[in-house]
Order: structure tokens, then sequence, then C-alpha cells
């Protein structure tokens, strides 16, 4: 049973074991604590946080806080004017968007095709019909233009087509992943939507490191729906953004309260995660720990070192704080303390640098992969439990080693014996 | 006076493998109540192992220890540590101060282990550093003392709590022949107001200055010089 007095008595004696130590061995094992932790939570952070990216750019620029889309049985979301006017009736709703979806072709350099028997350049798409200004207030696709302009209400056989479509963004040399080659902006394309073949020209490119959007072709929803051949004004699509006082749960619950889920699948921006993100998210988080707890192992066999070698040249003074009646339990403790502080001031020093260093710059210069832009994601959750697994297998790093020179002989611990 | 402490037949062996070394071959050996005793003998005559059998710091291997009218034998080893914080001190050859902790706080550990508040610890620590006419090397640490004053740091942790017994091994083996006269005058000082202190020398002009030699050689007690009749016979 360990009582306050052992418990004064060791933080004396450990806290100035550490005050009058050598400052630079001070730093030393403080730099290994702070670069444990940052291996503890930024490896695996950066890890999850190339799948957050993905996420995020998901939830940004395609889904909203909440997507509404067909049910798999239709073709479209049945009675969309009904729909749009419950969204529109519905509180903590800021700004939606619907888009018009329908497959089709797009053929490229027909103009310049001279052998008509050969194949021609067309590769399969989806055709997205929307008012520009909702769905750029909804996405901001107005900013994932990285050539060109994006669309004003009023352009007609004017096109926005995803990076992906494209062989200068998307150079894949395979039979099964058709792009189109030598688009530019100006190009003049076919879009080709059952028996209606229309010609346009390609005014903007969009990249947004979301497959969704960037291997689509975007034009005004008045035009699309006059290519479409249908009149029942369906849309494929209704992407919703949820105002600050409102969570996108609750919102979705409304929608869904009001009967909406008989004509469409309305899911929050998580809902509608890809399958596979979740996976790699799974095993990225997986491969974080992995990695995280060797490093953790690492840092714990380096504080044993540490405070062995600490301990054991200072067998003798441990046997004379012995025999002047100081117990082996204050003795012991003093080195917990030890290990306690180093553990303590390398996190403290490790979360300023992630929450106010990293996590700042990361946000502002995303790591560029393709898939994603790469952010590092540390919930404060998940940190404090890394935090209070490295101050425990500290301590105990600590501790095993005192327990060990503490529990030799008292007289041979002065006299240095073995 | 009573005895203070009762030692009987105190064997001690060493064993290394095969080989066994007897060191002490059964000391009979009573101290009493504020007697000074000398523990003087040759290297290897026993002094030092007969000095750590008595104050606690080893087992013997055969015999029966009584200090104070506790079997000290039978204690475990935490009752032994408690044993020697509330009723031993030490002072060793080499001073063995806590490297990290000043004048002041090496003297207030032994006050602060048996539970007495840090502030109180330290101005009982101070008084007792005054009195040993080191006022001025109260916050230095011991790499900072010289040897005569650091031996002074570790009389004053010995006696800080008042124990029964002070057991010093050798105390002014390190020391120049000034601080070494300072030493033992401050433990002469001690004696006369009533501490008992047994002292391991090989110094006989100091021995000579203690109540009784105890000459030891080969293990066993070769010849006793009672030098202080009066005082207790």
């Amino acid at each position: 049973m360990i009582d306050l007095k052992t418990l004064k008595v060791a933080w004396f004696l450990g806290y100035r074991q550490i005050k009058r130590a050598s400052v630079w061995t001070n730093v030393l094992i403080i730099i290994i604590m702070v670069l444990t932790f940052l291996n503890l939570v930024v490896v695996s952070g950066l890890l999850v946080g190339l799948i957050e990216g993905a996420v995020a750019a998901n939830k940004k620029y395609y889904t909203g806080d909440i997507i509404i889309s067909k049910l798999k049985e239709n073709n479209s979301i049945q009675n969309s004017r009904e729909i749009i006017s419950t969204i529109e009736n519905t509180p903590g709703i800021k700004s939606f968007s619907p888009r018009y979806l329908v497959s089709g072709l797009v053929e490229a350099n027909y103009r310049n095709r001279t052998n008509f028997d050969d194949v021609a350049e067309e590769v399969g798409v989806i055709i997205t019909g929307i008012n520009p200004d909702r769905e750029d207030q909804v996405t901001g696709i107005a900013s994932l233009v990285i050539e060109g302009e994006f669309l004003e209400p009023d352009d007609f056989d004017k096109v926005i087509v995803g990076a992906l479509m494209l062989e200068k963004y998307l150079d894949i040399n395979s039979p099964g992943f058709l792009v189109l080659r030598n688009v530019e902006i100006g190009s003049k394309i076919r879009l080709k939507i059952g028996n209606s073949v229309r010609e346009v020209t390609v005014k903007g490119i969009t990249k947004g490191k979301v497959d969704e959007t960037d291997r689509r072709i975007f034009m005004n929803d008045v035009q699309l729906r006059s290519m479409m051949d249908r009149n029942d004004l369906n849309v494929g699509e209704i992407a919703i953004l949820v105002d600050s006082k409102h969570n996108p749960e609750t919102v979705r619950d409304i929608l869904i309260n009001n009967g909406l889920d008989k004509f469409a699948q309305i899911q929050t921006f998580e809902d509608a995660q890809p399958k596979f993100l979740l996976d790699i998210k799974r095993t990225f988080t997986l491969l974080g720990t992995i990695i995280s707890s060797i490093g953790l192992a690492v840092a714990a066999i380096t504080v044993f070192i540490v405070i062995f070698i600490n301990a054991i040249t200072r067998r003798k003074y441990i046997g004379i704080m012995k025999a002047i009646g100081v117990n082996g339990k204050v003795i012991e403790l003093a080195y917990v303390f030890q290990s306690l502080i180093y553990a303590i001031v390398g996190s403290i020093v490790g979360l300023f640098l992630v929450y106010f260093l990293l996590i700042p710059y990361f946000d502002n210069n995303p790591i560029n992969f393709p898939f994603s832009d790469g952010i590092l994601v540390a919930p404060a959750l998940i940190t404090t439990i890394r935090v209070f697994i490295l101050i425990i297998v500290t301590a105990l790093a600590g501790y095993i080693p005192a327990r060990i020179i503490v529990s030799k002989n008292t007289l041979d611990s002065i006299l240095g014996r073995k | 006076m009573k005895n203070i402490i009762q030692a009987k037949k105190i064997e001690k062996t060493f064993k290394d493998g095969v080989i066994e070394t007897k060191v002490l071959r059964g000391i009979d050996l009573n101290v009493r109540e504020g007697e000074f005793v000398a523990i003087m003998g040759r290297s290897g005559a026993g002094k030092s192992t007969l000095m750590y059998q008595l104050s606690l710091l080893d087992i013997p291997s055969n015999g029966e220890l009584i200090i104070d009218g506790i079997d000290v034998l039978k204690l475990n080893n935490q009752q032994k540590t408690d044993f020697r914080l509330e009723y031993l001190g030490y002072v060793f050859q080499d001073y063995a101060l806590v490297p990290e902790l000043t004048a002041v706080e090496n003297v207030s550990l032994p006050l602060l282990m048996r539970g007495i508040a840090p502030k109180d610890a330290f101005i009982k620590a101070e008084e007792v550093l005054h009195e040993l006419d080191l006022h001025r090397q109260v916050h230095n640490l011991p790499n900072q003392l010289s040897g005569g004053e650091q031996q002074r740091v570790s009389i004053a942790r010995a006696i800080v709590d008042e124990p029964k017994i002070i057991f010093s091994d050798e105390p002014t083996a390190n020391l120049d022949s000034i601080s070494a006269r300072i030493v033992i005058d401050i433990l002469k000082k001690l004696n006369r107001k009533g501490q008992t202190i047994v002292m391991v020398t090989h110094e006989e002009e100091y021995g000579k200055e203690t109540d009784r030699i105890i000459r030891l050689s080969e293990g066993v007690i070769e010849r006793e010089d009672i030098l202080n009749k009066d005082r207790f016979l």
C-alpha cells in the first residue's frame, strides 16, 4: 500500500533528480518522448488523413451534407418536384442542388477522323445537368475549375469536363479505361444521349480528386433536359448543404419522416461513403497502429535503458538511502515520477506541435496524393488515449529497472558488490 | 547503564561457490547506552563486517543480536528499514550524500521519511547544520562542499532525527588532519550529550579518544581496551 508520505518523499527525490540532472540529458529524453508521441499520433494520423481527405473531398465537392439519390429500381428520383418542394420547406437546409443525370457517350476528335472505318474515339460518361449557381453554392464546383471557366446560367452548348475523362490528366493506357485525347479548352466534342447527338464546346475542366465528379461532364440543366427526351422533370441526385445550427443526421431524419424515403435514398455524407474508402481507412488505421506500437516499444526500451543506467550508476546512493531508512517503494516511485515527468512534458510538447503546428500546416498544405489531399487527422479522444498509453508505458519502463536495482541487497549496493 | 547492543556469538561466513571464508568467528559484544566504542584492527580483521552486522546493513550467518531490547534478526526487510530509520544513524567513510540533494535536503531526508512536513524538516535540518558550523553551506550541493564539510553534513543527517545509536565507518579516513580533528570533536561532543556511538577506525590516535577500543584479529575479539573506566564501571 502506498501512503501519502511515500508519495511525497518519492516526488521530493524524483523531482530533484530531474531538476539537477544535466540539461542535455533531460532535453534528449524529452526529445525522444516528443518523437515517440509524434510517431504515435502523426504516422497513423497521416495514414487516416489520406482517407479522411478523400472523404472530406467527397462531401465537399459531391454529396454535400446530405445526398438524395434514386432508388435502385428507378432511373431517377420519382416525384422530384414534390421532394424539392419539401426540401425548400425543411428547416436547417442552407442550400441544395438538384442534378439531372443521364448516361451517354462523348466523342472527341471526330473532325480529324479521315477513315470512317476506324473506331470512333468515344467514352461512356454520366452527363450531369446542373443549375450552375445552385451547384456552386452547395459544392463550390467553380473553385475546382483548373482550366477555362465555369458555366454561366445562360451558357448553351458549353460543358465542363471532369479531369479524369482526359488523357492529359489521367495517362492510363488500358483498353478498359478509356479517356479522351487532345481535348483542350475550346475543343468541340459530341454528346450522344440515346438518339440525340449534340456538339458542344469544352468551356472548363474540373478536378476535385473525387471520382464521382472528375469523371462527369456538366452542362446547364435546361439544355440537358431538352436532350433527354423526358418530360417528367425527375432529377437523378440532390445534394444538400445544412446550416451550422443543424446536423446532417437530424435533417436526414426530418426528410425521412416526411416520407421522402419512399421515392429516394436519403443519406448523410457519412452514410454515402464508398465502402472501399471505409475498408482502406480500417487498413490504414491498423497499419498506423502497428507502426505506432513499434515506436512505442522502442521508446519504452529507450526509457528503460536510460532509467536502468541512471539507477545502476546510482546504485551506491540507492543503497545509502535504504540504509538511512528510505524504503524501497519511495525510491522506485521516485523513478516512476521521473519517467512520468518526461512522458508528460514530451506529450505536452507533442500536443502543442500537433495541434498548433502540424494540423494547421497540413490543412493549409495538404499532401498531394493522386486520390486525395492528405491531411493530418488527430481526434481529441484518440490522441488522449495515446497520451495515456504513452504515459503508462513510460511509467512501467521507469519502474521495472528501478525495481531491479532497489531489490538488490542494501550492503552490496553500498559497497558496489555484485 | 543498560546494554543497548547485545551481540552473542555473531558469525559471518562468505561463500563463493564451494569456498567459504569465515570473517567473524563468534563475536560476543555488549555496548552500553551512551558509550563511545571504537572497533579497531588490521585490514581484513573483520571490523567493518562486524559493524555491518551490528547496524543491520547485513545479516549474520549465526548469532543473536538484541538492540534496545528488540531481537532485530527476527525483523523482516521492511521492519529492518523502519528500525534503521528510527533507531540508527550512519556516517560513512566516503560521506555518501545523495548528489542531487543540497546539504539541507540530504539532512532532512530521514525526517521526511518519518512523516515530518517538509517545512518543519528543513527548519530542523538547518538548525543541525548550524550547530555543525555549516550555516553557509546549507543550500550547497555535495559537489560544492569540501570533504570535511561533506562529512559534517553526513553527521548532521545521522543525528537529525536523534537516533539511539550512530554507526560510523572510518569517518576520518578520507579527510585531512584538520577536518578529521573537527569530525572527531563533533562525535565526542555528541557522545558527551549521551549519544551512543560505534566507530570503526584504523587510526589509533582517534580510537584512543573513545571510551573503549575493541580490537579484532582474524574475526575474533583479540582484546578490549577500556579507556574511560570512571564513566561506566
